[in-house]
């Protein structure tokens, strides 16, 4: 029998608030809505910015990142890809942290996202290759080690970066 | 109705130390206004100035933070108004300078002009002081105390279209503009500002 080795959500925060980050800015997405946000919504060491558009996730994190203060951008991918002008001006033109948590709503959890027969998942990393931004994913418990040395990067070097949530993510 | 340029001179009297974040066509006449490096410029894309200016809000709870928007630049962001009302920052004053024009961009109307109330959409979306100003006198009287009040504060500045300022996008794009400003937030960093 298979085991489950798709990370739960706590472990996704804890590596959040292990790279310092104590900001969030988000919009509802299923694959991490029950896993993340909700409980990131509970959480007191952290302040949830609930927004009405994606884009505008990428400016108050870039504003974050001026008073030192990590942030971090959740969302889905049709919400990356509706904010993809403020994410090349302000994230890479600018050369600013925007680190951005995108859960692949459709992602077939057996394969990876650049085999997925849905096109909108498909194309992601393609689109954020050809924007030369940085990403990693996570669809197992493994991956998730590597989340927070990622931000961590992206504020050294100012620059942003994408982790891809490819299964839908519990508590 | 008013001239841009006058309400900015206005602002500039009344400033003090508050960070400016004047979107496009304001910025290049704020800058030449009241050059100063608390000016932040750097929105990175259209409609992008009051998020911006939400993020140093919330970053810099003790410093005040005053958005110069513009009307098709807030058209571009209307939730903005929505999330800002949301989280409440008091230190953030939003001023949106109404010519009904993408002046930027030869000039044309923006949808709704005329018609929309940007000062009914601020008050609709839960800011809590929201002004319409078409009278310099009256907007001069009142800027100490809309200054003074706690925000988030919501201010439309309706103008008559006015000549072009000198646009210079590398200018307020480039890295010395932000370099200027990272420096300038820097001794606030202590004040409620920084890492946690």
């Amino acid at each position: 029998m298979e085991t489950d080795d798709t990370p739960l959500g706590s472990e996704i925060i804890d590596a959040i608030k292990a790279a310092g980050v104590r900001h969030v800015a988000a919009l509802p997405d299923i694959v991490t809505s029950s896993g993340i946000l909700r409980p990131l919504s509970e959480d007191p060491d952290i302040r949830l910015i609930r927004l009405c558009k994606e884009d505008e996730g990428v400016s108050i994190c870039a504003g974050l990142s001026y008073c030192d203060k990590r942030a971090v951008l959740l969302m889905q991918q049709t919400g990356l890809m509706d904010s993809l002008n403020s994410v090349r001006a302000t994230g890479v033109e600018y050369g600013l942290p925007i680190c951005m948590v995108v859960g692949l709503l459709g992602k077939e959890p057996d394969r990876p996202a650049s085999e997925s027969e849905n096109y909108g998942v498909r194309i992601v990393e393609p689109v954020l290759d050809a924007m030369g931004i940085d990403r990693l994913s996570i669809e197992t418990s493994a991956d998730v080690a590597r989340l927070a040395p990622a931000i961590d990067r992206a504020y050294a070097e100012s620059r942003p970066v994408v982790a891809l949530i490819g299964r839908r993510i519990e508590r | 109705m008013m001239r841009r340029d006058e309400c900015f001179r206005k602002l500039a009297e009344h400033r003090g130390d508050a960070i400016v974040v004047p979107a496009y066509t304001s910025a290049f006449e704020w800058i030449a206004i009241d050059p100063n490096p608390l000016n932040f410029v750097s929105i990175g894309a259209m409609g992008q100035a009051s998020s911006h200016a939400l993020g140093l809000a919330i970053g810099l709870p003790d410093r005040k933070i005053v958005v110069l928007d513009g009307d098709g630049s807030l058209l571009m962001n209307l939730g903005s108004l929505v999330t800002i009302a949301e989280v409440g920052p008091e230190n953030l004053f939003h001023f949106v300078v109404e010519n009904g024009t993408y002046e930027a961009n030869g000039s044309h109307p923006i949808p709704g002009r005329g018609r929309v109330d940007f000062a009914g959409f601020a008050c609709d979306a839960g800011y809590p002081e929201v002004h319409s100003f078409d009278g310099l006198n009256r907007f001069s009287a009142m800027l100490p105390e809309l200054l003074a009040a706690r925000g988030p504060v919501f201010g439309c500045l309706k103008v008559e279209p006015g000549p072009p300022p000198k646009y210079d996008y590398k200018l307020i794009h480039s890295a010395r503009m932000r370099e200027t400003f990272r420096q300038a937030i820097r001794p606030f960093l202590g004040d409620g500002g920084g890492e946690e």
